[in-house]
């Protein structure tokens, strides 16, 4: 996994509340077996017409947004499906950091695991943020993951919480299974334990 | 928020779940919980496995893994000659591979067991109460009806539950949603939780595992509890439950994985314990009266747009905040004016199926309100069973002629129309009366657009050929 330290970048305002996983990612391109790929098809429905040409109103089809790296979001951000496609998706178009008043749980979780760093802000600094996204490249927006900060283009920092164990994963851009299969002793002992009190099981 | 409860202090029924499968915490609450079972798809899975494969690690407890194709597969009678879409082809034929070469349970589409994974698991016995259950899939939260801990997880954590056989997680708040009193004639279960959702919100449930309980709950079948935790997902929570009880254990008995015999006695033994205790702390609570809901439909793009089917189209000035944008757009793309009554919307399309609604109970209620009765001119009706021992079920019963008689597709098992990953899709601007779990644009295909309702009221939709109250249709009072 990618490591995320910081990132100073071009957010794209993204409003709308409810931004769910088919919006992100349709269901026609969960077809695939890999991981990569899926950028160009990023809020495909949202992004192209029905013959495929780019919707020019469509904030990542705007010259200035074409490179986002980050984007600021309405409140309940990735809601809907499991589907890891959304954030492999997210991913591949360049996005390495969300930002919103809240996220769907399982979105938030997939995140984490391939390098992208979802953050969750009170309304007021979502809202100061998405007028900095509004001006494009002329007020980029730096996140920093050790210091847990978002600053603004005038230079105020926001704050954010971040769970200890994410935190060092993402930093050191860690392998959840290599560290788990390290703990293997502990599972063999559930097993044997619950081969008793459980058996049925 | 810590890992386990402190000993002797009242539990939640998630408490106790979540205690009885922590195999390591750490300091800050991080936590090594076990799982008892993995359902795998087609759809979430290659991945994964090609990760296995890469790295040379094997599937820990392949007899704990149950896989079963769903998404892609055709529902058309013709079936066995394969499917025509070379990607969906690929996916299924990837999972064939990989559930032999790893050596887990698995129903190929050739299986009169195969369906949709979250109907085949409870329907052998997979799925018992007190179990951590995990898939690929949001609505893996139907199995907490069993009083299963049962979520949704990514791709990423399919490969370390195939591994380790374990998920790192730290544990969610308890929320409680209590339905008091009885249900009103006409009302079932779908109308139960999308009220709910439409009270809470999208997001009223995140970071929360949610206990249905209450009165109205308890009265349900283990059918009707399904279709109300697997939409815990639509009101933001991971994983909703129900306590265990006897209408749990009379499921369970004799399905072909339940335990038998001793073992039956002392899992029961067990599963008896599985309640909150009096007193537990819940963050949240939402209370519900059952007396206030009424067959209730969806008008938006969100499952939180929910209203009775009595009301009106709301206007995007009935709402505040990001929601009256949201609203604004969900109106257009709806082709909806506000104000206009809920039972006037013409429908095009009927779709009966789905984790949420393809059970015999829903295909009951749905041939119920259809018999002696024909879909409307110009409208157009699916019926897919949730597993192929569901349709076999519904055709012993004569319920598949009902469905035919009335002017009904009747389809083989698969998620169909819920997603349209397979070719049962809606076309550009077709209004559909459906039974399945989300409203989302584009979801049942292209521009496609779904009100969500209970399998009576989509019948009664495809009759009246507009969204229409069931409750008069089939003449029970109000």
């Amino acid at each position: 996994m990618q490591k995320f330290i910081t990132l100073t970048g071009v957010a794209a305002p993204m409003p709308l509340v409810n931004i769910d996983t088919d919006m992100i990612i349709p269901k026609q391109f969960l077809k695939t077996i890999q991981r990569s790929g899926l950028g160009k098809n990023l809020f495909d429905e949202m992004r192209y017409d029905a013959d495929g040409q780019e919707i020019p109103d469509f904030i990542l089809n705007q010259p200035a947004y074409r490179e986002s790296q980050i984007i600021v979001a309405g409140d309940n951000f990735g809601c809907g499906s499991s589907r890891e496609h959304a954030p492999w998706a997210l991913l591949d178009f360049g996005i390495r950091c969300v930002i919103s008043t809240s996220f769907a749980d399982i979105f938030f979780n997939n995140c984490f695991k391939n390098g992208i760093l979802p953050v969750v802000l009170p309304q007021e600094a979502v809202d100061a943020l998405m007028e900095d996204a509004r001006k494009g490249a002329n007020a980029r927006i730096t996140v920093d993951l050790e210091s847990q900060t978002v600053t603004g283009a005038d230079g105020t920092a926001y704050h954010f919480d971040i769970d200890p164990h994410r935190k060092h994963c993402l930093l050191n851009g860690l392998d959840d299974i290599g560290l788990t299969m390290e703990k293997s002793a502990a599972i063999d002992t559930f097993e044997s334990r619950m081969a008793q009190a459980r058996p049925w099981v | 928020m810590t890992g386990t409860t402190n000993a002797g202090a009242p539990r939640t029924l998630y408490d106790k779940i979540w205690d009885a499968h922590v195999v390591d915490q750490q300091a800050d609450g991080t936590c090594l919980i076990y799982i008892d079972r993995h359902l795998v798809h087609e759809v979430t899975s290659p991945q994964a496995f090609e990760g296995l494969r890469m790295t040379g690690r094997k599937v820990r407890a392949p007899e704990k893994t149950i896989a079963v194709p769903d998404h892609n597969v055709p529902t058309t009678w013709d079936r066995e000659k394969g499917i025509d879409n070379e990607e969906s082809r690929i996916q299924v034929d990837a999972l064939d591979r990989n559930a032999r070469e790893f050596g887990v349970h698995y129903y190929p589409v050739t299986d009169i067991r195969q369906g949709i994974v979250h109907i085949v698991g409870p329907e052998q016995g997979w799925t018992l109460p007190g179990m951590t259950v995990v898939c690929g899939d949001s609505h893996t939260a139907t199995h907490g009806a069993f009083g299963a801990l049962a979520h949704g997880i990514g791709t990423s954590e399919v490969e370390h539950v195939l591994a380790t056989q374990t998920l790192i997680q730290k544990k969610s708040r308890n929320m409680k949603v209590e339905v008091t009193g009885t249900l009103a004639p006409g009302v079932t279960a779908k109308d139960v939780v999308l009220h709910i959702i439409g009270v809470t919100g999208t997001a009223g449930g995140t970071g929360h595992v949610i206990e249905y309980c209450g009165e109205a709950i308890r009265g349900l079948s283990m059918e009707g509890r399904m279709t109300i935790c697997n939409m815990a997902i639509e009101g933001g929570a991971r994983a909703g439950l129900i306590a265990p009880d006897d209408t749990t254990f009379a499921y369970v008995k004799g399905r072909p994985h339940a335990p038998k015999g001793a073992a039956w006695e002392a899992a029961l033994n067990w599963w008896r314990t599985l309640h909150t205790d009096e007193g537990a702390h819940f963050d949240k609570v939402v209370t519900i009266r059952a007396e206030d809901i009424a067959p209730t439909v969806t008008w938006g793009t969100s499952p939180e747009d929910a209203l009775p089917i009595t009301a009106t189209v709301p206007a995007p000035e009935d709402f505040t905040g990001g929601k009256v944008d949201a609203a604004r757009r969900s109106l257009e793309y709806m082709d909806l004016a506000p104000g206009t009554p809920l039972d006037q919307i013409a429908i095009d399309a009927v779709f009966i199926g789905s984790c949420t609604n393809g059970r015999i109970e829903d295909l009951r209620a749905a041939a119920e309100v259809l018999r002696g009765r024909r879909l409307a001119i110009g409208v157009r009706g699916m019926v897919v069973p949730g597993s192929g021992l569901v349709r076999m079920q519904a055709e012993e019963e004569g319920l598949d002629q009902v469905f035919k008689d009335a002017g009904f597709e009747w389809r083989l098992a698969g998620c169909s129309m819920c997603l349209g990953m397979n070719p049962d899709q809606l076309s550009p601007g077709e209004r559909c009366a459906a039974t399945s779990n989300r409203n989302f644009e584009g979801r049942q295909g292209y521009k496609g657009r779904t009100h969500l309702m209970s399998p009576a009221m989509a019948a009664a939709a495809g009759v009246a050929g507009h969204l229409t109250d069931v409750r008069a249709m089939t003449a029970v009072s109000a």
